[in-house]
């Protein structure tokens, strides 16, 4: 420890260090990456589409409310299965898995703990049985536009992340340790009832194990139009506080001697993530894994800041999902594979051979 | 900066009774006591982490009710053990120390690098700038912990055992460290060090602390006694007066 000199400055200022990480090429990469899972999730499937006509389709109807038009589209039946099956589809994988992705992401951040996904706080329990209950019990299918199954998935979602913060909140302020184990009690209850009402009514068995294994077959644009404005406000959230992140992974006390709110901070953030996790849930059931898995490829990929983790986990985690999706379409087409059951398929042994390659790099 | 009748506890249990302390500005006191004396809840106390009745002022503004942020700027911690967080690098884990001279949810501006390359530069941290922190020795990590505490700029620092995982070479190059950044940038320390002889060669003030009360103030020489050891830590020891200050030299019972 020679080179030890305290006091002496450098003589150059340096405004910034050469070799720093910029994440510049990493989000530019990611975007690319999402545009691309985008482009090939509405060519590929059951119909053949002309690639080049694909993409004047959608450049035309990009263009059209500003006046533009692109000739070689698509027409009829092939525009409709473009527009209307597969573009809605496409849209709401990237929504939901980019939601899922960020709030997994920002989970593990506020509880230090990498084994932390956005169904931690009972936002899964919550929605699993609000959808089995309506699913056995409700004489209606929708309210208004909206259908019940959703709606009640996005209730329960909020209602079990809404009981967890309130008993880990009585119990002991806004430590981190109590809430998880307030989740996990809340989880479990809810997840035993869910069971009971599943027990006693074996009729609804098949829908509801199709909604917990998670789908986005009945994807429309009304479900487009619904997911955004709350998608969009807690990733918004989500993305601000990138850097507060940062310092409350420090701990709580030093967080508070850098002058953060540590408590407040994690409201605020357990909010917002659990807000787009009820989002995601209600329109696609629970599809497993994007959240806990794809915060830590963008971290090897990117380093531990969050500033950096979650804008990536964002656009990665809406790419993986898309491309899941392309998968369960086409693997047994006409027939369709669960959406979760591929995104373990894909995920596991594609995170595994990152976990080898990182041990291997060491 | 000063530390008026500050009482303190868990629950129903009393940790700290009507603690005085005062340390001139630039100067350094060391909080030395027994096991469960009440030393780190003292400086949780003075940072405002922990409840307590009583009044903490740095140059005559009281702290207590302050802001977080303009508390954050007048006082940094380094505490015992520091979390480091996964996969981020020095210089990232430094440049938080600017988190209360920024707005929150703002990227670090170029001032804010300056005063971080500066710090680095200084701790000579800057040839590890960029390696994950877990990658860092302990002597190195400890130092980087005291780059974030600066580049807070605050008047008061708060050392937590700054030397409780170190080996004695490393420990005395970090004292010599934070003596030489108190003389240059006239900061004020207090630290927590329950090396007796460190604490005496490096602090200008050592407090006594015992069952939560201050029972010494003063001087290395004043306050570590033959007699001041046995009766609160129940130790044998020799005190021998060296060039650099008092030593503190245990000795074994005879049977």
């Amino acid at each position: 420890m020679t080179t030890t000199t305290p006091g002496t400055r450098s003589g150059t200022a340096r405004p910034a260090a050469p070799g720093r990480r910029r994440p510049g090429p990493a989000l530019g990469g990611a975007g690319l990456a999402l545009v691309l899972a985008l482009l090939a999730g509405v060519w590929v499937g059951a119909l053949p589409l002309p690639p080049s006509a694909v993409v004047a389709t959608l450049l035309d109807r990009l263009l059209s409310p500003l006046g533009g038009s692109v000739p070689g589209g698509l027409e009829g039946a092939q525009a409709a299965v473009l527009l209307e099956l597969r573009l809605p589809r496409v849209l709401i994988a990237s929504l939901v898995g980019a939601g899922l992705a960020i709030s997994g992401a920002a989970y593990q951040g506020v509880f230090r703990n990498p084994l932390a996904d956005p169904y931690l706080l009972g936002a899964a329990a919550g929605a699993g049985l609000g959808a089995t209950l309506v699913i056995a019990y409700s004489p209606v299918q929708s309210v208004g536009p909206i259908g019940i199954v959703p709606l009640a998935a996005f209730v329960g979602a909020l209602i079990g992340v809404g009981c967890a913060l309130a008993l880990g909140t009585a119990a002991g302020g806004s430590h981190s340790a109590t809430l998880l184990l307030a989740g996990i009690a809340v989880a479990a209850f809810l997840a035993a009832a869910q069971t009971l009402v599943q027990q006693q009514n074996t009729d609804d068995l098949r829908e509801v194990y199709g909604w917990l294994l998670g789908q986005l077959g009945r994807s429309q644009w009304s479900d487009v139009v619904l997911v955004l404005p709350y998608l969009g406000v807690a990733c918004t959230v989500l993305l601000l506080c990138g850097r507060a992140l940062d310092v409350l992974a420090v701990g709580d006390d030093e967080a508070s001697s850098l002058g953060v709110h540590p408590g407040r901070l994690r409201l605020v953030v357990i909010l917002a993530a659990s807000l787009a996790t009820a989002t995601a849930v209600a329109v696609s059931g629970l599809i497993g894994f994007v959240g806990l898995v794809v915060p830590h490829i963008v971290r090897r990929l990117t380093g531990g800041s969050h500033a950096r983790v979650l804008p990536m986990s964002l656009l990665v985690g809406g790419a993986f999902l898309v491309l899941c999706d392309l998968v369960a379409r086409v693997v047994l087409a006409p027939a369709e594979l669960p959406i979760g059951v591929v995104t373990a398929f894909i995920g596991a042994p594609f995170f595994a051979g990152l976990l080898w390659a990182g041990a291997r790099r060491r | 900066m000063e530390v008026v009748g500050l009482t303190a506890g868990y629950g129903r249990t009393r940790v700290l009774d009507a603690v005085r302390l005062t340390v001139e500005p630039g100067g350094w006191l060391a909080v030395i006591g027994p096991n469960g004396s009440g030393k780190s809840t003292l400086l949780r106390s003075i940072l405002g982490f922990h409840p307590h009745r009583g009044q903490v002022r740095v140059d005559g503004v009281p702290t207590t009710g302050m802001p977080r942020r303009e508390r954050a700027r007048t006082m940094a911690y380094a505490p015992q053990t520091p979390v480091l967080p996964d996969g981020v690098t020095t210089r990232d884990y430094v440049t938080l120390g600017r988190t209360p001279h920024r707005p929150l949810l703002a990227a670090p501006r170029g001032v804010d690098r300056q005063i971080v390359g500066d710090v680095m530069e200084r701790l000579g941290l800057t040839p590890m700038a960029e390696r994950p922190l877990a990658t860092l020795s302990g002597g190195e990590q400890q130092r980087a912990v005291l780059g974030r505490s600066l580049a807070q700029q605050p008047r008061v620092l708060l050392l937590d055992e700054p030397t409780a995982a170190l080996d004695l070479g490393h420990a005395q190059q970090v004292l010599d460290l934070v003596d030489r950044l108190r003389r240059q940038d006239g900061l004020t320390v207090i630290s927590t060090l329950h090396d007796l002889t460190l604490a005496g060669q490096y602090a200008d003030r050592l407090a006594l602390l015992s069952e939560g009360r201050v029972v010494a103030e003063g001087s290395p020489a004043e306050v570590l006694t033959t007699q001041a050891l046995h009766t609160h830590y129940g130790a044998r020891a020799e005190v021998v007066h060296g060039p650099s200050g008092p030593a503190v030299l245990p000795v074994r019972s005879s049977d």
